[in-house]
């Protein structure tokens, strides 16, 4: 039996899908166009004189050993951010599953920091990790740790990426949880029957029932982290010290919106750009296949 | 009842709205906070009841960056405001701009008004001058950077508090001796890049960057790598190894650690006073930056930061007579001694100086004169006019990364500097490219 919807008119099927079409055009294309299009010239603040200088901008952010060290940032922050978000999330949600008593009020907890803002969350973990004032660093230097990521670049690194993926956790559980209550209960008191303790069920059943969960949450922590998270930084550590937490988005907004160099700015975001749609396309070439629906 | 009021109402709020319809008004985009928020609507409210013509609208803008921002996307859309406010640094980027600004002098010179730069502070004016000395803004929020000094902690670790280290021999000796009373900061500073390159300069006489720190033309280069700066930047990570210098941050975090007494000493903007007036629950006071005083000539003087007004261009031209007026107004000693004691920007004219020192306020305040005296210690040379670097923004922004490196003890002094200047040297030529 044909499931599809066949339309007869030659126009509707066009019609219904254009409004979504005008949408991703004008908000994504025609931007993403205009950034390609800047990326080749050099304007200065007021945009009184443009110039075309070909690939001069991207030249000269090549030659910059600041904006490779930047590419390294990133990479480390990414991988920190996808992969303890998504780490975190999964034992959490694991945890949360079985619970039967008050699981409701866990699961709201546990979901409420995604309606948190990103500049708030980075305002309220650079509150509590503060270098005279906060909390955390007063427990800290209680144990003999100093805490001074004004100063200390790793110390920056590990406070960006703690609020960044605190922000993301919530969003991940809420998936492996729903991912976690499809999955059928038989298959599991069936394994159990057969004696596979809670270790063994977990990796080989609830794991790989799993994956195409994980896969999506895998593609969408990336972006994040490469894309999102720029709130955080700017509330927090503003991509210092000595560029230690200056992550690719966060130069691109910094050299576009306050240095106003437009053209510098619209290079860096079609690198940006390239990378992350390479990533996308790896990841569903590869890791995708790896994953069992 | 209910309705007569809300005829009332209505009807006044129709006169109000045909009265301003009468006036012409006048855009003031600004990124003023707090107390000087309230200075800057006393300000406009105190012009607009001054003269029926012309009103003056402030808006907040939000931070420097973002007014800058948000002026420039209104000019290219073709509407910018009469004025707008700019800090410092983005002072090259409007000069270069000049189809998109209308130097003061040529503001003032249309309406016939009365304007004598040789009235205002040279310190100041310079700043915001062209080589020929014709004022392009209106310096109108300036500060300097002073050094901070909690006279109880002096005490307790032994030190006159009266005595404020003048030298950076005395500085760190007297350091030393706040380290050994228990302090574990000792010193912080805010803003850098502003204090320890850009104040640092000035106040030993030696440039910044070439031609005339930047002021006489756009193919200029940093010469902040040079055997005192180097120097300079190395007794800082130095300081900094032995817990003598705490650093908190690019802008005026270290405000709040001296205010609570955590850091003793202190280098910030002049207009931290309000702040630690406030807060502090000690006695401190408010003195010179310290100065090596092996360097011949030092101190010179302190240069200003803070920010200046800018007149946009493409606005009717009937507009731009209420801008001139709105500067004439703002200069007046009166107004400018409002300003100057509600704020903590220094005065910009000498009139108003010497009304406000002849009213009896630097007594109560000495810190706000003292400003004003380290500005006008020495008449300023060309290392000390103030600077103008294309795209200082990213350029302060570089300089302050470097300085980090070495106070993180990642890279030496000399490294660092260096490749500050080169780094710093790529952004003023890819500036000059772009304004050719």
């Amino acid at each position: 039996m044909e499931k599809r919807v066949v339309f007869r008119s030659a126009w509707l099927p066009y019609a219904l899908v254009a409004p979504q079409i005008a949408v991703t055009i004008v908000f994504f294309f025609w931007p993403a166009v205009q950034a390609g299009w800047y990326s080749f010239q050099l304007q200065d603040a007021f945009g009184e004189r443009t110039q075309f200088v070909g690939l001069a901008n991207f030249a000269a952010l090549f030659n910059d050993p600041n904006y490779l060290h930047s590419f390294k940032v990133t990479a480390l922050f990414s991988v920190l951010v996808a992969g303890s978000g998504i780490a975190i999330s999964l034992l959490l949600a694991a945890m949360a599953d079985r619970v039967i008593r008050g699981a409701l009020a866990y699961r709201t907890l546990l979901i409420w920091p995604y309606a948190v803002a990103p500049a708030v969350a980075g305002v309220l973990w650079l509150f509590l990790f503060a270098p005279s004032i906060g909390i955390v660093t007063f427990a800290l230097r209680a144990v003999g740790i100093q805490w001074d990521w004004v100063l200390q670049g790793d110390q920056a690194m590990a406070l960006v990426v703690i609020a960044a993926t605190w922000k993301q956790i919530s969003y991940n559980f809420l998936f492996f949880l729903a991912g976690l209550q499809s999955i059928p209960k038989s298959l599991i008191e069936a394994a159990a029957i057969d004696g596979a303790g809670p270790g063994r069920r977990f990796w080989t059943i609830v794991f790989p029932l799993l994956s195409p969960t994980a896969f999506f949450l895998l593609v969408v922590n990336v972006v994040y982290a490469f894309f999102e998270t720029f709130g955080v930084i700017d509330a927090t550590t503003q991509g210092g010290p000595a560029g230690a937490t200056q992550i690719l988005v966060y130069k691109v907004y910094y050299d576009g919106v306050k240095a106003a160099d437009l053209g510098g700015s619209s290079a860096q975001s079609v690198i940006l750009m390239g990378i992350v749609i390479a990533l996308t396309v790896v990841q569903f070439r590869y890791v995708e296949r790896k994953v069992q629906y | 009842m209910k309705f007569t009021k809300l005829a009332a109402t209505l009807a006044a709020a129709m006169l109000c709205a045909s009265q301003a319809h009468a006036q012409i008004e006048i855009q003031w985009w600004h990124s003023m906070t707090g107390a000087n928020n309230t200075g800057v609507n006393e300000l406009a409210t105190r012009f607009n009841a001054s003269q029926k013509e012309y009103k003056i609208v402030p808006v907040f803008k939000g931070s420097y960056p973002e007014s800058m921002t948000a002026a420039i996307a209104a000019f290219r859309a073709g509407n910018p405001p009469h004025i707008l406010q700019v800090f410092e640094v983005g002072t090259a980027t409007m000069m270069a701009a000049k189809g998109a600004i209308v130097p003061v002098a040529k503001v003032m010179a249309d309406a016939k008004e009365k304007f004598d730069p040789k009235e205002y502070l040279p310190t100041v004016t310079g700043y915001y001058s062209d080589s020929k000395g014709n004022m392009l803004s209106y310096p109108f929020n300036s500060s300097t950077v002073v050094f901070y000094v909690n006279k109880d902690a002096f005490k307790k670790a032994g030190l006159d508090g009266e005595k404020a280290p003048k030298t950076w021999k005395e500085f760190n000796a007297a350091a030393e001796k706040l380290k050994a009373a228990g302090f574990d900061c000792v010193y912080t500073t805010g803003w850098p890049a502003w204090m320890h390159i850009e104040n640092f300069s000035s106040w030993h006489n030696v440039p910044i960057g070439t031609k005339q720190n930047g002021m006489n033309g756009f193919d200029t280069e940093f010469r902040i790598n040079s055997p005192l700066h180097v120097r300079h930047v190395a007794m800082l990570g130095d300081m900094a190894k032995k817990g003598l210098f705490t650093y908190s941050g690019r802008r005026n975090e270290g405000e709040a650690r001296f205010a609570s007494g955590e850091c003793p000493m202190m280098t910030s903007s002049t207009g931290a006073q309000g702040t630690v007036s406030r807060t502090a629950k000690f006695a401190w006071s408010v003195n010179f930056i310290p100065y090596h005083d092996d360097v011949k000539g030092a101190p010179q003087n302190s240069i200003i930061g803070g920010a200046s007004l800018w007149v946009m261009a493409k606005k009717p031209a009937a507009d731009y007579k209420g801008v001139a007026k709105f500067f004439s107004f703002l200069s007046s000693p009166e107004i400018q001694m409002f300003w100057h004691t509600s704020t903590g920007y220094v005065p910009i004219t000498k009139a108003a100086y010497e009304l406000t020192k002849k009213s009896g306020f630097y007594e109560k305040n000495p810190g706000y004169e003292l400003a004003v005296r380290q500005l006008t210690n020495k008449a300023p040379t060309e290392n000390s006019k103030g600077l103008r670097f294309g795209n200082y923004v990213q350029g302060r922004e570089v300089i302050e990364e470097e300085m980090e490196s070495v106070f993180a003890g990642k890279k030496d002094a000399k490294t660092a500097m260096n490749d500050a200047v080169k780094r710093g040297n790529d952004i003023l030529r890819k500036f000059e490219a772009a304004n050719k």
